[in-house]
């Protein structure tokens, strides 16, 4: 079978804790250039399905693909090559925060990139501009507000423009504005960049905008997968509990 | 013949060391009941403790010479723990040598021998009292800071973020802090040498008219190369304790903020306390190499 399609795939992937499986014998794909949302309850190996794509955490079985690279099987430096092409934004940001904003932006194309200094100060202020935050140049991470974070670590996840980009609960802690305003620049970076994304969230509204495809999570293995229309029709109880959540929680506000 | 069974060797439990080692508080009557092997479970914990490090320690020795020697980061961590240090060196050195100075004067006075006084002073200081208590005022300044600096990375998930920005965070992190201890311990140490005698100097000029130039020739006199290099190069080795100590015990932080306390608690204790024990070996050491010219 041929993998050019498919950007990310997993393989029979399980992982288990403590004796605990996680994910067990999880396959899914990827196609170049679209966005798949993981979704399902707390505690359903979300993040850890983040982790095993960057090579973060190894799998107990199965085989892992990105870029038609098997992941699993290298050793750290080739894991360093795969994860240029990769960009994470993490739950909480993750930013540096002994460096400032600008600098945070700067840091992958300082270690990865000749580019001169000039180059680079060009180069965080485009990516700054583009999550709407230029004027912050200069301002540590604990200065700025969760939203605000969230845009940092997103630019400095793009800043290598990266062909794959792992999203982990891009809404966690933020107001519904905020939200919508992040899944905006997703579906921008997703659109102009012709980036790759998975995207871990319960925030089934935030899938609907961004995903091109859902996956439904639920103890340790996939229930079910497709379009958010796809996933609407499904007679699964839990699948159709996560898809009506979003819409109860309208119907409350409409109230 | 009647056989008594042996007493079924008790389970490890993964007790912390400092916990059970200097925190007998709320916490010693529950490891105390937990186990009828209670000593057995200390020593097993202390020896998978002492493993780890080791471990720690041996990969970042390997990870040293590997590439990117991450150079920048060494340097600026060396500005970090080694300058930033120095005011305290420095202050803590000339309290030191004001006090060693009253103290030897005072047993000097007795035998009429005031003009040893700096060369005793400097030998006290050269010999232990300047690496010693650099190292301790370095480990508590350096490896409390060390232990939290990368607890917080660790479970803010900033070392997850270096690694998916394609960096090894061992090497980036560990590694460059254990070596800038190690260059920045044998300079501390020289320094806060020199801050003692300045400070024996100014105790001394209270009470003699004794010159400066004087001072220093006669304190100066009794020390050669070896008695100057070797007390001073085993620094290198109390910067490795404290670096390795303190970024294993930071690196691997788990359980949030009280695993952040616990890791920075702990780096100060365990390396204050393995650089008083590897002292002993390394003062036998240069007693070995160097016979005649060692303090």
């Amino acid at each position: 079978m041929s993998l050019v399609d498919h950007a990310v795939r997993f393989d029979g992937v399980t992982k288990g804790f403590d004796g605990r499986r996680v994910l067990d014998h999880v396959s899914f794909d990827v196609p170049r250039g679209q966005a798949c949302c993981v979704m399902g309850r707390s505690g359903t190996g979300k993040s850890v399905t983040l982790k095993l794509l960057l090579g973060l955490l190894k799998p107990d079985e199965g085989r892992i693909y990105v870029n038609d690279v098997q992941i699993e099987a290298l050793d750290s430096a080739g894991l360093v090559e795969v994860r240029k092409t990769i960009g994470f934004l993490f739950q909480y940001s993750a930013l540096f925060d002994s460096l400032s904003v600008g600098e945070n932006v700067a840091f992958p194309l300082r270690r990865h990139t000749h580019m001169s200094e000039a180059e680079i100060a060009e180069c965080v202020r485009e990516r700054l501009a583009a999550v709407g935050l230029e004027a912050e140049l200069e301002r540590m991470p604990l200065d700025l507000s969760g939203g605000m974070r969230k845009r940092v670590g997103l630019a400095r996840a793009f800043a290598l423009q990266p062909s794959i980009l792992l999203v982990d609960e891009p809404s966690s802690g933020l107001d519904p504005i905020t939200t919508r305003e992040i899944d905006n620049l997703l579906t921008d970076l997703k659109t102009a960049g012709k980036t790759t994304m998975v995207v871990v969230t319960h925030d089934v509204a935030s899938a609907r905008r961004i995903g091109d495809k859902l996956v439904i999570l639920h103890e340790g293995h996939i229930i079910a997968q497709g379009t958010a229309q796809e996933l609407d029709q499904n007679r699964n109880d839990v699948v159709q509990q996560f898809m009506e959540s979003d819409t109860e929680v309208q119907n409350a506000i409409q109230r | 013949m009647h056989v008594v069974p042996a007493p079924r060797p008790a389970r490890l439990r993964p007790v912390h060391f400092d916990t059970a080692y200097f925190r007998f508080g709320r916490h010693s009557p529950r490891i105390m009941a937990s186990s009828s092997n209670f000593p057995g479970n200390l020593l097993g914990t202390f020896l998978s403790e002492a493993g780890s490090i080791g471990a720690f320690g041996l990969r970042a020795i390997r990870v040293a010479f590997q590439s990117p020697f991450e150079l920048r980061e060494v340097v600026r961590q060396i500005y970090m723990i080694g300058w930033r240090s120095l005011p305290l060196v420095v202050t803590s050195g000339m309290a030191i040598g004001v006090v060693l100075s009253m103290h030897t004067r005072a047993t000097m006075e007795r035998f009429g021998a005031e003009a040893l006084i700096p060369a005793a002073l400097s030998i006290a200081l050269i010999a232990e009292t300047g690496p010693l208590m650099t190292g301790l005022l370095v480990s508590g300044r350096v490896g409390a800071g060390i232990g939290a600096e990368l607890g917080g990375m660790r479970v803010t998930e900033q070392i997850d973020a270096l690694e998916s920005l394609a960096v090894d965070s061992f090497h980036y992190l560990a590694v460059t802090r254990i070596v800038a201890c190690m260059i920045a311990m044998p300079i501390l140490t020289t320094a806060m040498n020199f801050s003692g005698l300045v400070g024996g100097f100014l105790a001394e000029t209270t009470v003699s008219n004794v010159s400066l130039r004087l001072y220093f020739h006669q304190a100066f006199a009794g020390i050669g190369f070896v008695e100057f290099v070797a007390p001073t190069l085993k620094t290198v080795v109390f910067g490795f304790i404290i670096g390795t100590i303190s970024s294993c015990l930071g690196y691997t932080t788990t359980g949030g903020s009280e695993g952040i306390g616990r890791a920075s608690t702990r780096s100060v204790v365990l390396s204050s306390m393995g650089l008083i024990v590897v002292n002993v070996l390394l003062v036998r050491m240069i007693f070995l190499i160097f016979p005649g010219g060692a303090m």
